[in-house]
């Protein structure tokens, strides 16, 4: 910035004012855009030249960026929200219904967003799914895999604390079903719930407690951990190489300059993006149902859409198992991955290698089929816990079940081996089948599950469930 | 000065520490003790705040004429149900419940809870009669002085079964 002062001094007092706020022009020389990405604020956090290839859509899907158009977008949106909305039992809902009928584009407003938030956990999962087929979570990126799955976890956080918010049945029940959950951790468990709830269940105090999660505390933590991100991504070497399986790793890479390359890239992306979200909530509105009521319980009483996997296995296991073992070990494998997947040989590579994609295929398949089968078995067929009626619960329904399902992922694992997979790809098919076995339950806590937790197919589901 | 001496001490290696390392360690601990303090502090902010009267305070119910033998009574401000039983015994039963923290619903008609969310039933002293719940209705503090019956919701008492020590007589 010095430089373009001394060197060509603007004559004029706007053209001075216009010289110190930005650059005029793009400098031709890739010296000159490099020095625009150091010197500038917010585009430092990237590198100042990235490689083409990283650059191909069809490599990174844009899931990362557009995670982050979601957050900021989330955030603008948030805080015009704000200006419109009392965090007290006896007014939320009040201000919900001003929103929509009194407020200049509210409605809209509030559809906006409701669906950036949900469409962020689904991008957010869908970026952490990428990476892991990608192997571009080893190191040295294992540090940044840590931060995104920290960040996954701010924007589960942030879309829980926010659907209490309107304060309707659908809110009321859906996080006193949660919070219910966080009461079977052992010793711990109650001190954390009642902490997070201000009291024995969902009150004022609640309220009071997540809008201040919710506008404060989560948002703060994700802005700085989301640039922590950025940054640790230029820090470790830009993003993954694409590769086809077989192909060496490239000796030399053709680079080009973040401005314009990358950053155009970026905001066209967002643009198209914000488009159809912007459509989107014009058509759609974000539900609401009536007041919640504290006397009378919703039947069924469902968690928000990304909680029904972990709803839909209380309904399979005790809950110590479902709602506290089965979690800590997801959550403590995703962390351990980058450690125990470490070797960089295929990173790059979609799904490792050519056996390996085949791999995915079966994984993918088994869990189509055998999730299914066995929600079904478990619901009408086997009763462990009237077969053997003299035990404790925990065993019959808890570590009877999980020592089955630990047994048929050995099971699986064992036949992998037994046709020469590597232990790469034995991974990449155990995390590919829990993750196709997690979307299928959540499938089915959200279309199957109705009165009484039965179930029941879509089409026949009773008149008002569901 | 204090904690220089402790910490050497407790030096398995018997070596006194340098003033350079002695720095760190305080600067290291202060550091820990401060954000200890702030995050503690912070959560606190989280507890319960009541107001009297209220769920979550001391809730006078009323007279214990008006609460005759074998019924059960909906205190709406309290969210709980105060039994009576039988024998004129009194037990406070919060309405929550302990599967998953639905409401549950007292049906007079067939003399049970039924909640409507997964289908667990309880007696009119709590006690789990049909699954998935995993223990009986948790007890609010009953107590009666001068006639009057007061209930006290500040912390809900879990159980895994009903007992006969847990009913108050007055």
């Amino acid at each position: 910035m010095k430089q373009a002062i001394t060197e060509g001094e603007p004559s004029t007092f706007l053209g001075r004012v216009r010289a110190s706020l930005a650059p005029a022009g793009l400098p031709s020389d890739d010296r000159g855009r490099m020095r625009l990405v150091v010197d500038n604020l917010v585009l430092h956090l990237h590198p100042t030249k990235v490689n083409t290839r990283s650059l191909r859509l069809s490599y990174t899907w844009g899931l990362g960026g557009l995670s982050a158009m979601l957050v900021m977008l989330l955030a603008t949106t948030g805080i015009l929200l704000t200006n419109n909305y009392t965090p007290s039992p006896a007014e939320a809902y009040q201000s919900i219904l001003n929103l929509r009928s009194n407020v200049w584009f509210g409605d809209f407003l509030r559809n906006l967003h409701h669906w950036a938030a949900n469409l962020l956990v689904l991008a957010a999962a869908l970026h952490l799914l990428r990476v892991f087929f990608t192997g571009a979570f080893r190191p040295p990126r294992a540090f940044n895999w840590l931060l995104g799955l920290a960040l996954l976890l701010l924007a589960v956080a942030a879309n829980f604390t926010g659907y209490l918010l309107p304060w309707d049945q659908l809110a009321y029940w859906a996080i006193t079903v949660a919070t219910s959950l966080l009461t079977y951790i052992p010793i711990v468990g109650g001190v954390i719930s009642r902490t997070l709830l201000g009291g024995p269940e969902v009150g004022a105090a609640t309220l009071r407690n997540f809008y201040s999660l919710h506008i404060g505390v989560i948002p703060a933590s994700m802005i700085l951990l989301m640039s922590f991100h950025f940054w640790r991504v230029r820090k470790d070497g830009d993003l993954s190489v694409p590769r086809a399986p077989g192909e060496p790793p490239a000796v030399k890479l053709e680079k080009v300059t973040t401005i314009p390359f990358l950053v155009r890239r970026e905001l066209a992306f967002a643009l198209v993006w914000l488009a159809l979200l912007v459509a989107w909530a014009m058509w759609v509105p974000a539900p609401l149902e009536g007041i919640a009521n504290p006397q009378v319980s919703p039947n069924p009483a469902k968690a928000a859409w990304y909680f029904l996997g972990l709803q839909e296995l209380l309904l399979h296991f005790h809950p110590l198992v479902a709602a506290v073992l089965i979690p800590a070990a997801a959550l403590l494998g995703l962390a351990a991955l980058p450690f125990a997947d470490y070797r960089a040989e295929s990173t790059g590579i979609y799904f490792r290698s050519r056996s390996g994609r085949r791999l995915a295929v079966l994984a993918t398949g088994l869990a189509l089929l055998i999730t299914p089968v066995w929600v079904v078995l478990d619901e009408f067929v086997v009763k462990w816990a009237e077969w053997f009626p003299a035990w404790p619960t925990l065993i019959t329904s808890g570590l009877l079940p999980l020592a089955a399902l630990v047994f048929g992922l050995l099971l699986l694992d064992e036949l992998y081996s037994r046709f020469g997979a590597s232990i790469e790809e034995r991974i990449l098919a155990l995390v590919i089948f829990l993750a196709v076995a997690f979307v299928v339950l959540t499938a089915i806590g959200i279309f199957f599950r109705g009165p009484g937790m039965g179930l029941f197919w879509p089409w026949a589901m009773p008149a008002g469930h569901g | 000065m204090m904690k220089s001496s402790t910490t050497t001490n407790t030096n398995p290696a018997a070596q006194p520490i340098g003033r350079r390392d002695f720095l760190k360690l305080a600067l290291g601990v202060s550091g820990a003790a401060v954000a200890a303090e702030f995050g503690l502090l912070g959560l606190t902010y989280f507890q319960p705040r009541l107001g009297a009267g209220d769920f979550g305070g001391v809730i006078t119910v009323g007279k214990l004429d008006d609460f005759p033998s074998g019924s059960v009574t909906l205190i709406q401000n309290g969210r709980f149900y105060l039994s009576r039983l039988a024998d004129g015994g009194l037990l406070a039963l919060y309405q929550r419940c302990t599967h998953l923290g639905c409401s549950v619903p007292w049906d007079a008609a067939q003399q049970k809870f039924v909640c409507p969310c997964h289908s667990a039933e309880y007696d009119a002293t709590g006690q789990v009669t049909a699954p998935p719940a995993p223990r009986a209705l948790d007890l609010f503090p009953v107590a009666v002085q001068d006639g009057v019956i007061t209930v006290d919701t500040s912390r809900p008492q879990q159980r895994d079964r009903f007992a006969a020590a847990q009913v108050v007589y007055p």
